[in-house]
């Protein structure tokens, strides 16, 4: 398993190139997130994608390749930090809202939300993590759920920033 | 400062380009940008009779002249008329830049008249896309899209132009940028200068090396280094499908192409050499055949502008990703003539010239020439070469004839061979060899065919008689779709499947002669190389010379499915393994 951080351009069809890169290659994609970072020139996607190192060292390469693409960062590689944010919705009152919660660690839960008969909880957790969770959940409460896939950041000085733009004169 | 609207912008930034030709179709989405067109005398736009002749005659200029072919279609249909050649371009690493019309921006994702999502069809086989979003940023994405094209590891560029973007009365300061920024496009990296010793280290050390040399070299123009390397250390040269030319076909260390249908010789090379150093050749299927089985006692070295062909399919004992040119040029700084294996060369070259003389491209020919009634697809590519005096420019379609050409016509210079090698789209040639005699009216252009291509891109014909393009088309008639038909015969028992046209074949003759144009027809083995003369010699005419060859021949050698490299069959009777 890789866990693989991009930041692209924020252009129209710019996710498209990425994803459509693995369908192509037929490389399999296990979660991705995507959004704008605090410039909105760029956007930043992070993947977890399940394959061996030589597919995935073709991967990098790829990625690299895609215009669109300004930087690609294997944080599998490197020392980094990753997470995910998942909400659940159960068919529970909020006392038992709160129990499980109790119960949730290392998980860390919150109600955010409390309609009708139903409870929504935001979790944070490492991606194992939240599967456990989850599966601990009694299934005839449990409703519905959606999780961000995993989220990452290369610890210290490894970032994912783009450097200055290359001019170029012909 | 001359005010432009975005139909015109677009035609002038593609005279700013110095483009000279623009191959294309009109049709609604692009009349603004045909209206553009009528109004200058810039840049020549060339009226095919199908959008994938456009981007075929187009591919074939930029294959002859090294500098980026360009296209302009409509939306819709255009558009996907254009895929096939934009594929077929993108496989082969082509620059192209492919304008194409789209629905007026409002009308987009509504499934208008001649409305479809071309950046999302392109997608996987253009090297990057465009779509335009206001008519001031035409002149900076040409540019862009011109840069991408030719840059690194060519390829195609679309750019996707709504209708509304190209409005007349929509005026606006027109000025072509001198450079431009793009943060995340770069050209390669240097390469290091570690690499580049361990390249020299094992080069010096080889005592059974192979140049396995391919289009890159060509795209580089890096073929007289090529040369220089070849010649320090005496070592044989082998050529891939998109490489030949890029070492001299006639030169005493070329061993002819390899791969599937490569030489026994070149295919016995690969397999016994102790360093394979490819040079912009990319470990194609086709060359390798088995990758567990490739060349296991070789080492290698792998020289490719594109990061991504480095250990994609074969692992390397050194990778060199950057500029050809360049970096042949830091190795023979480099490599010491006193350092090399002179004498293990030697031998090596011995053991390979004992190859040829066993199973050579000829041999097997030479024993039925002397039986025949019938002409042999391979005495005309001969006849040709000879006739031509190994100077023409050659294009061709996919199948039979198209190894047959590569095997036999001697190219001595790049750039003259010109084919569909990644795709393999029949189809290619005519349209291919127009935009070569395009660039080069004065040089003779032959599309080699079948009469199963030829019948896919037949009505440009009528395009070459528009533009008086006199091509010389040699069809290679065996009535039946030949490389399908030598596979049924191989493996599938002899079922012939749909190859064959029942009676159904057009007068060829008569056809060329209905556009305008002269036809002749070659049956007897006799009169084969005194028509061919003629056929050459009418430089003013497009000549469509139908020759009737054995139906029953095969190309060989042949690579056995699943083997390692020296695993052929090397006529129908007799196989290697």
């Amino acid at each position: 398993m890789s866990h693989i951080s991009i930041l692209m351009e924020n252009q129209p069809g710019a996710l498209s190139r990425v994803v459509g890169l693995f369908s192509q290659r037929g490389y399999n994609i296990d979660s991705l997130s995507v959004a704008p970072t605090n410039d909105s020139s760029l956007s930043r996607l992070t993947m977890v994608v399940k394959e061996e190192e030589s597919v995935i060292s073709q991967i990098l390469k790829q990625l690299n390749k895609v215009i669109d693409v300004v930087e690609v960062q294997n944080l599998s590689d490197i020392e980094s930090v990753s997470l995910e944010i998942a909400i659940v919705k159960l068919k529970i009152t909020e006392k038992e809202a709160k129990k499980i919660i109790e119960s949730a660690f290392p998980v860390v839960g919150e109600i955010i939300n409390h309609k009708d008969e139903f409870v929504m909880i935001k979790l944070i957790g490492s991606n194992h993590e939240v599967d456990n969770f989850l599966l601990s959940l009694n299934k005839q409460k449990f409703l519905e759920v959606t999780r961000s896939g995993l989220l990452g950041m290369g610890k210290g000085e490894n970032f994912l920033i783009s450097e200055s733009e290359t001019t170029i004169e012909y | 400062m001359k005010k432009e609207s975005g139909g015109s912008a677009l035609i002038r930034a593609l005279a700013d380009e110095n483009v000279d030709l623009l191959f294309g179709y009109p049709g609604g989405a692009a009349l603004h940008i045909y209206d553009a067109i009528y109004q200058q005398d810039k840049v020549q736009h060339i009226l095919v009779r199908h959008e994938q002749a456009a981007v075929h005659a187009a591919d074939g200029y930029a294959r002859a002249t090294g500098k980026v072919g360009t296209v302009l279609v409509t939306s819709g249909p255009g558009a996907t008329n254009a895929i096939t050649g934009i594929a077929t371009a993108y496989m082969d690493s082509i620059p192209l830049v492919v304008i194409s019309g789209q629905v007026a921006s409002h009308l987009i994702g509504t499934d208008a008249f001649q409305e479809t999502d071309m950046m999302g069809i392109s997608r996987p086989i253009v090297k990057h896309s465009f779509l335009i979003q206001s008519p001031e940023e035409i002149p900076e994405v040409v540019k862009k899209a011109f840069i991408i094209a030719k840059t690194g590891k060519p390829g195609p560029v679309v750019i996707d132009v709504p209708k509304d973007m190209t409005d007349p009365n929509h005026l606006f300061d027109y000025q072509y940028p001198k450079d431009i920024k793009m943060r995340s496009y770069s050209a390669p990296s240097e390469v290091e200068e570690s690499n580049v010793d361990e390249a020299v280290s094992l080069l010096e050390k080889a005592k059974k090396p192979v140049l396995y040399a391919g289009g890159g070299i060509i795209q580089g123009n890096a073929s007289e280094e090529l040369k220089k390397l070849a010649k320090i250390m005496n070592a044989p040269v082998t050529n891939t499908l998109m490489g030949l030319g890029a070492f001299p076909a006639t030169h005493e260390n070329f061993i002819g192409m390899l791969g599937m249908h490569g030489t026994y010789e070149a295919n016995m090379a690969m397999h016994e050499a102790d360093l394979i150093f490819a040079l912009g050749s990319r470990f194609d299927d086709r060359t390798t055949n088995n990758p567990q089985k490739y060349s296991l006692n070789a080492k290698k070295i792998h020289l490719d502008c594109d990061y991504g062909s480095i250990e994609k399919i074969i692992n390397v004992d050194v990778s060199l990703n950057g500029d050809a040119k360049k970096i042949l040029n830091q190795i023979l700084n480099k490599i010491d003539p006193k350092n090399i294996n002179k004498a293990s060369i030697d031998l090596w070259n011995n053991e390979i010239l004992n190859w040829r003389e066993t199973h050579g491209l000829n041999h097997d020919l030479l024993d039925k020439k002397f039986h025949q009634k019938q002409i042999l697809p391979q005495q005309v590519i001969q006849s040709l070469y000879k006739s031509t005096n190994g100077k023409a420019f050659i294009t061709s379609d996919v199948g039979q004839h198209q190894m047959f050409a590569a095997q036999y016509y001697k190219f001595d210079e790049p750039r003259k061979w010109i084919n569909s090698g990644g795709l393999g789209t029949m189809g290619f040639g005519l349209p291919s060899a127009m935009g070569v005699k395009f660039a080069f009216p004065d040089e003779d252009v032959v599309c080699v065919t079948g009469e199963g291509s030829i019948q896919m891109c037949i009505q440009e014909l009528s395009t070459c008689m528009q533009y008086g393009l006199p091509v010389k088309i040699i069809n290679l008639n065996n009535r039946a779709l030949g490389m399908v038909k030598q596979w049924q015969d191989m493996q599938y028992g002899g079922r012939y499947s749909s190859i064959l046209y029942e009676d159904s074949l057009p007068d060829f003759v008569k056809l060329a002669e209905s556009y305008g144009h002269v036809g002749m027809k070659v049956e007897d083995i006799s009169e084969l190389e005194e028509r061919m003369d003629e056929c050459i010699s009418m430089k003013d005419k497009l000549v469509f010379m139908d020759v009737y060859v054995d139906p029953d021949e095969h190309v060989y050698p042949m690579l056995e499915a699943g083997g390692n490299m020296s695993e052929m069959r090397v006529s129908k009777t007799k196989n290697t393994f």
